[in-house]
């Protein structure tokens, strides 16, 4: 580390809470961004369940077109990214910097920063990666962003049986689909982005330690948030 | 020179995150086979699984972000879009119902 780095991390301000939540700016920024978040999502969601009921029997039933079982796994890699996340929160909370360490009287290591945000940034990344090939097989079989495609083998499935299929509100049943996936999907890849810079810049290096680790709650917060948005989408867009 | 102690440091207990992803992880099985395999009617099924859903995403946000531990004040940043949302969504209900 030059002189002139260290004189600018000393110039740093220390973590100054402000008086209305008590929280650090960071922090409090975070947080109304995911109030904003909150609304974007609902109003998504909002509109799916409303064009949804509004015309329930001509849907599509859940595991029709939708894959279920990938995207169950999907949600087992967030799930499992959002808990390595809090664990990565926790490690170097704890003043746990490293990738792995062994403990005494324990036949496990314990796992730090490096390790948590490591696994994390894995889960996102696979989750990202599942789902893009999701749509590319959904694609593949006729189910694009207008419906389904002309003379696709989803088309010939809808024209037999269009109850299960729900041939009539096709459009709507691939646009409100892709939306709001898609927009989850963005939100899940920014976040890796975001680790993936963090990881390089800041936890490689060394550069958190438990007196100064407000990156890695702000990211997680985010992180969170994006988890806590799938477990809904999960439930309303593929199992009800 | 030192940097002071961040507004972050936690003077609770710390939940068990493994225990909270286990849950999650049964819930995330029972909501897959309550969709496809147990035969309930479309209602009761609806309902359970909206539950479940909610029930999780509380577990997310009560324990990963740690809601539970913070200030009213700040869980008011979260709490306050809500039933701004369950209003907007309501208004258009009626909307295309009335």
């Amino acid at each position: 580390m030059t002189h002139a780095t260290q004189t600018l991390d000393q110039m740093r301000p220390p973590f100054p809470a402000e008086t209305g939540a008590g929280v650090y700016s960071n922090k409090l920024g975070m947080w109304v961004f995911l109030a904003s978040d909150v609304m974007f999502f609902t109003a998504l969601i909002g509109s799916y369940v409303i064009l949804r009921f509004g015309m329930a029997t001509a849907w599509a039933r859940p595991g029709a077109v939708l894959n279920v079982p990938l995207t169950g796994l999907n949600t087992f890699l967030l799930i499992c990214s959002s808990v390595s996340m809090v664990k990565a929160y926790a490690a170097i909370a704890d003043g746990k910097k490293y990738f792995l360490r062994k403990v005494p009287g324990k036949t496990l290591q314990d796992g730090g920063l490096k390790f948590w945000m490591l696994i994390t940034i894995i889960c996102g990344a696979g989750f990202v990666g599942v789902q893009v090939f999701e749509y590319i097989k959904l694609v593949g079989h006729g189910f694009t962003p207008t419906g389904y495609r002309e003379g696709s083998l989803l088309a010939e499935h809808a024209l037999a049986d269009p109850v299960k299929y729900g041939a009539g509100v096709a459009g709507m049943y691939g646009s409100t689909f892709f939306t709001m996936t898609g927009f989850h999907g963005f939100h899940v890849t920014c976040g890796v982005i975001s680790m993936l810079y963090l990881y390089f810049t800041k936890v490689l290096p060394e550069k958190y330690s438990p007196q100064d680790y407000r990156g890695i709650e702000v990211i997680g917060l985010y992180w969170h948030f994006v988890d806590l948005v799938w477990i809904i989408l999960f439930t309303i867009v593929y199992l009800i | 020179m030192t940097t002071p102690a961040p507004q972050t440091t936690t003077t609770h207990v710390r939940p068990n995150y493994m225990l909270i992803w286990l849950y999650l992880f049964v819930m995330t099985i029972a909501e897959v086979l309550l969709a496809f395999e147990l035969p309930v009617s479309q209602n009761l099924k609806l309902i359970l699984l909206l539950i479940l859903a909610v029930w999780k995403a509380m577990l997310v946000a009560l324990f990963f972000m740690h809601l539970k531990f913070e200030r009213w004040r700040l869980r008011l940043i979260f709490i306050v879009p809500l039933p701004l949302a369950a209003i907007l969504v309501t208004t258009v209900i009626m909307e295309k119902v009335f």
